[in-house]
Parts: structure tokens; C-alpha cells; sequence
């Protein structure tokens, strides 16, 4: 009991590990709520191509100075916005137009990154550098989320029905086109934020993996929501000290947990999971009940 | 064109004038004239492909047409949604059934329009979703999840959403797919009390199920509106042939 209670504690003394633990907690939390309606949508492959296409935006702002977040909302809009126009105004599907422009971009990054001289610059941004984050990131991150938040809490209704149905929405005088790059704005923010703690190639989990388990656990919209900030805040924390305890990189350890969190949801999930749905099916069968037309799945 | 201070009641519910659609070089809708009083069930009757789906999309504004105009109540399809007079009631297809929303939920999303900026119920919101549900009788079921219900239960909580709305027009794509006959049947009743109350409903459909039953008049759209009458006189099986291309099912069981 107390070598459990040492494994959390001990760590909690250095000052570096409350910096990334708060880092951590803050990027898991806001990755968590978005990551809801991405599953949702089915926009995984483009909160891929976003966590991708800020790469040379995330280059240009180390070279000149800037804060990661200036360069990375700029690559981010701008690629959600040319993946916009490319797939209305040509015959190649939505899939591929993502495909090429999020690819085109992250080349664009890999092609600057060999201007930056240092190599653990490079292994920051491609893999995150939560245990040596600084205060002015800790300050952009902060600010960036409280924002994401904010507009969040005001617009969670009118997102969830642009999710539901965008017909629906325009039909009583909303704008489904301005409710969707309010949610594509955020995915950049939100990308931005993840970036400092698990890097730009492992972002993409954070804000698929808390939903989509999440999304195996509920019926329900406001409980989905609760379950995927819970799941990703304990998955950050448990990642982050795993990281300090065996001395493996801080965002490997947080996805790996996230992916162990919806592996265990995918199985054991009440409802949805696999063994809960197969346990069921047998009860059923075993009753002699036919199956029930619109019976709940 | 001022629309200031336009009476509702203005007839008729939907008026579409010389509409044409058109995508690339594909003609979808070509000179449509049509109009449809208020407290009317009016079928929009034509083969896949023969414009139903854009016709509803140019009520609805979501297509602005090349040619021609379309007035709800007298009003520019933008203005009438802006009052909330249009309520769709989607094809199945296009209803991700697994989202996890309650049926009180997706009913609740009809009073949007009514609300803040946050759209946090109210007291009338929830006094408006009640009666939806009691009047398409799905009161004992606000609480499931949206995909749990029947084929025909869900239709109707789509109705709800509309009549909690407070939707004068009412665009329904293909109501009777997947759905049993009892179920068409509670559909059909639901749907003719709404009409009795003063709403106009448009049915779209490329197989004649309902039709007889349900509606006060049928069209039968062709890229344009090749007939327009009671279904007696439109469902002709010269007029079928002609459509569909084919022998059309005759109406269908009915006496």
C-alpha cells in the first residue's frame, strides 16, 4: 500500500513532473471532449491530417522564434481549408484529397525540420517534450484551453446537432457550414495543445481514442463526454508517471494507455463491448427468445 | 422583395415557380410549377433520380435554384426557416442510428430555433416536447435511445421534432421504407391528424406504398411536374409507364 502510494508521490516532489502532470492533464481533457463528436462525425482521418499538417507550421515558428501555436493554427486552418476547396471543386474523393494535402503538408515539415540544426529539437516536435515544457508554453497552453472550453460549453448543443443532423440544422435557420469550421477551428486549437505533450505524430490518438472508448461504454451524449475526459485525464496521469517510473518517453506511455483504456471497453463494455454483447446473445438464445424487432443493439 | 410583416396563412403552403436545378451539365429540375394549399397531403411521386431530392433541397434553401423561385407561406425558403415553418423528417439512410441520443433528445433539437445562444430548455421547450411525443404517441418511449425504436417509430420521432418545432411544412423523404404495415398504419394516422390541425406535408416516394392511403393529392415529378391532381386521376397506369419506365406497381392493395 504505501509502495503504491510512494509510486505516485515520490515523483510529485520535482517540479518538472507537476509542470508535464499539469500538462498533461490539460491536453488529455481538451483532446477528450473534441475527440467526442470526431468519433462521432467520423472525422478521425481528418483530426489525423490536422495533428499532421501543422508540422511545417509547428518548423517555421522554432526557426523564427515564434510560439508552436501561431505557426500551427495557421498550417492547420489553412490545410482544413484547401482540403475544403480541393474536395468540392474536383472529382477525387474526400479520402484521398485528405490523404494528399495532409501528406503534402507533414513533407513540407519533414523537408524544413533539416534546416533545425539540433536533433533533440527535432525529437521534440515529433514526439512531444512534456517533461521540459516552459513557462510561456505552459501559459499558451492554458490560455488555449480555457478558451477551446469556453466556446465549448456555450456550443456543445448546437455541435452535437451538426454532428446528428446538418439538414436539421439548416432547416431551422442555423449555419451547419459555420458550425463546421467552429468545429475544425477548435480541432486546430485543440491539435496545437496536444502538440507540446505526446508531439505531432502521436496527437492523433488523443483526440480519437477517450471518444471511441467512451463511445463503447454509453448511450448517451452527456455521459460520453464524461467518460472520454475521465478516461484521457487518467490515461495522461498514469502515462506520465509510467514515464517517470521506467524511464520511457511521456507520450508513448500516455497512448499506449489510452489504446489499453479502449481495449478494455471494446471487450468488456457492457452494451457494445464484444464479450457483453456475445454473454447476451447466448442468454437469449438459451431463453428461446426470438429476437425483438428494434430491440436496443 | 419585401417580406415584412407576411401572413402566415399566406397560401398556398409551397409554391414553387419555373424552378431549374442544375448540377454540371445535368438538368435535376427543369422548369417545376407547383402549388400546394395549406392543411393538404400532397405525394411528390417519381423514379430515383427524377429530382425529388433536389426539389426538397430547393424548399428547404440548401440549393438556391438557377431559375424560377420557391416561397413558403410566402416567404423565401431562408425567411421560413429563419420562423422555423420547415420540418424535415430525413430518409433513413441519412440517420447515423447509433448516436447516442434519446428520443426527447432528437425531439428537443426541434426547439433550437426558439432558444439562446446556448440552448439550454426551458420550461415551454419541455412543455412543447411533451406534446410532440404525446401526439405522435411515443410518450413512453422519450427516454430510449434513438436507434432502439422500430422503423416506424422512428419516422415519427422525427415528426415530433418537427411538430415541437412548430413547423407548418412539413418534407417527409420516403416516410414508408423499412417500415411494416402496422407501423404505416400509426404513421398514416399520425400524419393525417397533423394534416387535420392545419399542417401542410409533402411526401416524397419512388414506390406508390402509403400513397392512396395518406394522400390528398398526387405529383408526379419528372425532372418537371408531369401531373399534378387527386391520386385517382394521376395514378394512371399510362402516367406510371411513362414515369417509371415500366409497368408501375398498380396501387397497391387497395380496394
Amino acid at each position: 500500500m504505501e509502495a503504491l502510494l510512494d509510486w505516485f508521490t515520490v515523483p510529485f516532489q520535482f517540479e518538472f513532473m507537476r509542470r508535464a502532470l499539469l500538462v498533461a492533464v490539460v491536453a488529455g481533457g481538451v483532446c477528450a471532449v473534441l475527440s467526442c463528436w470526431l468519433t462521432l462525425i467520423g472525422w478521425s482521418l481528418l483530426g489525423d491530417a490536422v495533428s499532421h499538417a501543422v508540422l511545417p507550421g509547428v518548423v517555421l515558428s522554432y526557426l523564427f522564434g515564434l510560439p508552436f501555436a501561431a505557426g500551427a493554427l495557421v498550417f492547420g486552418a489553412g490545410s482544413v481549408a484547401l482540403i475544403g476547396v480541393v474536395n468540392r471543386t474536383s472529382r477525387v474523393k474526400e479520402d484521398a484529397v485528405i490523404g494528399i494535402v495532409f501528406t503534402a503538408m507533414f513533407g513540407a515539415g519533414v523537408v524544413l525540420i533539416s534546416k533545425i540544426p539540433s536533433e533533440t529539437d527535432l525529437m521534440h516536435i515529433l514526439f512531444g517534450n512534456v517533461l521540459g515544457v516552459s513557462d510561456a508554453e505552459i501559459a499558451q497552453i492554458l490560455v488555449m484551453a480555457l478558451v477551446t472550453l469556453v466556446v465549448v460549453a456555450v456550443k456543445h448543443r448546437d455541435l452535437t446537432l451538426f454532428a446528428f443532423d446538418r439538414v436539421h440544422a439548416h432547416a431551422i435557420g442555423l449555419s451547419p457550414r459555420r458550425l463546421e469550421a467552429l468545429l475544425l477551428g477548435l480541432l486546430s486549437v485543440t491539435v496545437v495543445i496536444a502538440l507540446q505533450a505526446v508531439g505531432v505524430i502521436l496527437v492523433v490518438a488523443m483526440v480519437i481514442i477517450p471518444g471511441a472508448t467512451a463511445y463503447l461504454l454509453t448511450d448517451r451524449f452527456e455521459r460520453m463526454l464524461a467518460i472520454s475526459v475521465a478516461v484521457s485525464v487518467a490515461a495522461s496521469v498514469l502515462g506520465t508517471y509510467a514515464s517517470f517510473h521506467f524511464n520511457v518517453a511521456t507520450g508513448g506511455a500516455i497512448v499506449v494507455t489510452q489504446a489499453a483504456a479502449f481495449g478494455l471497453a471494446y471487450l468488456f463494455a457492457p452494451r457494445h463491448g464484444v464479450l457483453g454483447r456475445r454473454l447476451r446473445t447466448r442468454a437469449v438464445v438459451a431463453r428461446g427468445e426470438a429476437p425483438r424487432a428494434g430491440a436496443p443493439s | 422583395m419585401s417580406q415584412e410583416g407576411a401572413e402566415l396563412d399566406r397560401e398556398p403552403a409551397v409554391r414553387v415557380e419555373g424552378v431549374g436545378v442544375g448540377y454540371g451539365d445535368v438538368l435535376a429540375l427543369d422548369g417545376v410549377d407547383l402549388a400546394i394549399a395549406q392543411g393538404r397531403v400532397c405525394g411528390l411521386v417519381g423514379a430515383n433520380g427524377s429530382g425529388k431530392s433536389t426539389l426538397f433541397k430547393t424548399v428547404t434553401g440548401m440549393i438556391t435554384p438557377a431559375r424560377g423561385r420557391v416561397l413558403v407561406h410566402g416567404l423565401t425558403p431562408t425567411a421560413a426557416r429563419k420562423r422555423g415553418l420547415i420540418g424535415y423528417v430525413p430518409q433513413s439512410e441519412q440517420v447515423d442510428w447509433a448516436f447516442p441520443v434519446r428520443v426527447a433528445d432528437v425531439v428537443m433539437m426541434g426547439r433550437y430555433g426558439h432558444m439562446g445562444i446556448t440552448r439550454r430548455p426551458r420550461a415551454a421547450d419541455r412543455a412543447a416536447v411533451a406534446d410532440a411525443l404525446e401526439r405522435t404517441h411515443l410518450s413512453d418511449l422519450a427516454d430510449r435511445q434513438i436507434g432502439a425504436l422500430s422503423g416506424g417509430q422512428r419516422k415519427r420521432a422525427f415528426v415530433a421534432r418537427g411538430i415541437a418545432q412548430g413547423a407548418r411544412v412539413f418534407l417527409l423523404d420516403e416516410p414508408f421504407a423499412g417500415v411494416d404495415k402496422r407501423s404505416e398504419a400509426t404513421i398514416v394516422e399520425v400524419l393525417r391528424a397533423m394534416r387535420d390541425a392545419g399542417h401542410t406535408l409533402v411526401v416524397s416516394t419512388h414506390d406508390l406504398a402509403g400513397v392512396p392511403e395518406l394522400c390528398d393529392e398526387v405529383a408526379l415529378l419528372q425532372r418537371r411536374v408531369v401531373a399534378h391532381g387527386s391520386p385517382e386521376e394521376v395514378l394512371t397506369p399510362q402516367r406510371l409507364l411513362e414515369t417509371f419506365g415500366i409497368e408501375g406497381r398498380p396501387v397497391r392493395e387497395v380496394a
